[in-house]
């Protein structure tokens, strides 16, 4: 029976004790216990949460440096058609010019020998005639030291006159 | 001590949530040393019993009548509160430390003197003695005036003892919290904080809700309160080894607080769930006294549960160290021969005890914290 009837002497020192214990730590080791805890948890909350927005920033980052870079190759890839297709061109015109050009000194130089072998020819005929009326002369001269051809022509040219 | 060298493990380990499920296995193994320690102060304890015992037996044969041993008053005088605190030996040779005394009657008034007046009940002093189960009466026995005895007995010494040490600790701790803001917990933190933790997300936190934070001060209190004093009962020396948690006064106030808070702070909910339940009027007759039954009930048993419980630890611990003095008094050599055996038994208990004190403390802090949610708990339908 002694052992399951309160002792009223402990009961009163057990309340004093315990509120005593219960205010004391309340005030001075829960409070700042819970507290630190509550903001280290925060803190831990806070720093997992930017770590996994960092993360994802990166992740974007390297996403748009990634297409950034394949923008850049496509641009150089065009770049460099467009350079070739320049170049194709240029030396296409250059080539079409020098052709143009060579077929007109062609031409030029066509019709200069045409003009200058016409002029020869001309010449020629010019140098011919001459000739010609040179050995008419010097025929002439043979043929009219001969009286009696001579007469005949005269003959010829009267009857002709006819 | 095997365990306690795994200790650095376990602290480095520690912010890992699954070492904090499994922390009540941590703690039964970072207190084993304790067990071992006590393990051996138990074997000199015994030792010396025996050797008393022989010293009795041979010479000093002047007394008149040998001492029958007898464990029911040994563990009943162990375990009860007493007005000085028995250290060592027996008989003239025991040392005790004597308790002040202090009584108040409506005649004398308050008086306070100390427990050695009463030289172990063999005198009495200022008008009082010591009758044979050490609570404190009148000399005259016809005098049948009411004796408040508020001494500083045996139990209250070692709570306060208890409560001292857990407020060193516990203040010491939210200093160095405070002064380490922002930073990792350190060295015996390590060993409080899942506790703390503990109470705070799987026992208030989960019976409570969002209301647990009001509540978690007086939880965190009962839980630790009732921890300290529990391992410290389970020291076999001076400080430990009273039965303050084995006490009903103890255990009473306890519950006592428990029940006011849960009344004091019952919502309206709370109230119309004893006296307007959702059943048919005519079973009001059936529903509400045993409502209101159970809520005198629900304290009740938290009280005696933990008064059973530890009680009960501490009778059986000290009825395998019985074996030795029982088989002692048959046979000297039986004594010894028993004394290995009882005590592997009481290691064994002991540890088993070690557990039931964090268990127990653990189950009343539940308890408590599910009887508040019952009260607080805010109905949407």
């Amino acid at each position: 029976m002694q052992l399951v009837t309160p002792a009223i002497g402990l009961v009163f020192w057990m309340l004093v004790t315990f509120s005593l214990l219960l205010f004391i730590l309340k005030k001075f080791a829960w409070k700042p216990i819970l507290e630190s805890i509550r903001n280290r948890e925060q803190t831990i909350e806070d720093s997992l949460s930017l770590a996994e927005k960092t993360k994802s920033e990166m992740i974007r980052l390297q996403g748009e440096n990634e297409s950034l870079l394949a923008e850049a190759r496509k641009e150089r890839d065009s770049m460099l058609k467009e350079a070739r297709e320049m170049r194709d061109k240029i030396v296409g015109d250059a080539k079409a010019t020098a052709d143009e050009e060579a077929k007109k000194l062609m031409n030029r130089a066509q019709d200069e020998i045409e003009k200058q072998k016409s002029a020869a020819i001309a010449e020629i005929k010019r140098e011919v005639s001459v000739l010609s009326v040179q050995i008419a002369e010097k025929l002439m001269h043979q043929q009219l030291e001969n009286n009696a051809a001579q007469q005949t022509i005269i003959e010829n040219q009267l009857s002709q006159l006819n | 001590m095997g365990p306690a060298k795994k200790m650095p493990d376990f602290i480095t380990l520690f912010n890992s949530s699954s070492v904090r499920k499994m922390f009540a296995t941590a703690i039964l193994s970072t207190f084993s040393f304790v067990s071992a320690f006590s393990s051996h102060a138990n074997d000199t304890n015994a030792e010396t019993h025996v050797n008393t015992e022989a010293g009795h037996s041979t010479a000093h044969n002047e007394h008149a009548k040998p001492e029958k041993y007898d464990p029911g008053k040994m563990i009943i005088d162990h375990i009860a509160d007493a007005h000085d605190w028995h250290l060592w030996g027996e008989g003239h040779d025991a040392v005790s430390i004597s308790l002040p005394v202090i009584i108040y009657t409506k005649s004398q008034g308050l008086v306070n003197f100390s427990s050695a007046r009463f030289e172990h009940g063999h005198a009495a002093y200022a008008g009082f003695e010591l009758n044979e189960k050490g609570v404190i009466v009148w000399e005259d026995k016809a005098n049948t005036e009411v004796i408040y005895d508020i001494s500083i007995t045996k139990n209250v010494l070692a709570m306060m003892l208890a409560v001292i040490t857990l407020m060193w600790i516990a203040i010491g701790m939210a200093r160095s919290y405070v002064n380490r803001a922002g930073k990792a917990p350190k060295g015996f933190h390590n060993l409080i904080e899942p506790l703390i933790l503990f109470i705070r997300d799987d026992v208030a936190k989960a019976s409570i809700g969002h209301k647990a934070d009001k509540y978690l001060p007086l939880l965190l209190s009962v839980f630790f309160f009732i921890f300290v004093n529990n391992i410290f009962g389970l020291i076999p020396i001076f400080p430990g080894g009273a039965n303050v948690t084995g006490n009903i006064a103890v255990t009473m106030v306890l519950a006592l607080v428990i029940f006011l808070t849960v009344n004091l702070n019952g919502n309206k909910y709370y109230w119309k769930h004893i006296f307007l339940p959702d059943v048919p009027v005519w079973m009001y007759v059936i529903i509400i006294p045993i409502e209101v039954l159970g809520v005198v009930l629900k304290p009740f048993v938290l009280m005696l549960r933990l008064f059973a419980n530890i009680t009960a630890g501490h009778i059986i611990i000290l009825g395998f160290f019985s074996l030795i003095f029982i088989f002692g008094s048959m046979s000297q050599g039986l004594g010894y021969a028993v004394s290995p055996l009882s005590v592997a038994f009481t290691v064994f208990m002991g540890l088993l005890e070690l557990l039931v004190a964090f268990l127990q403390a653990f189950v009343f802090t539940l308890l408590s914290a599910i009887y508040i949610g019952m009260a607080v708990e805010e109905h949407h339908h």
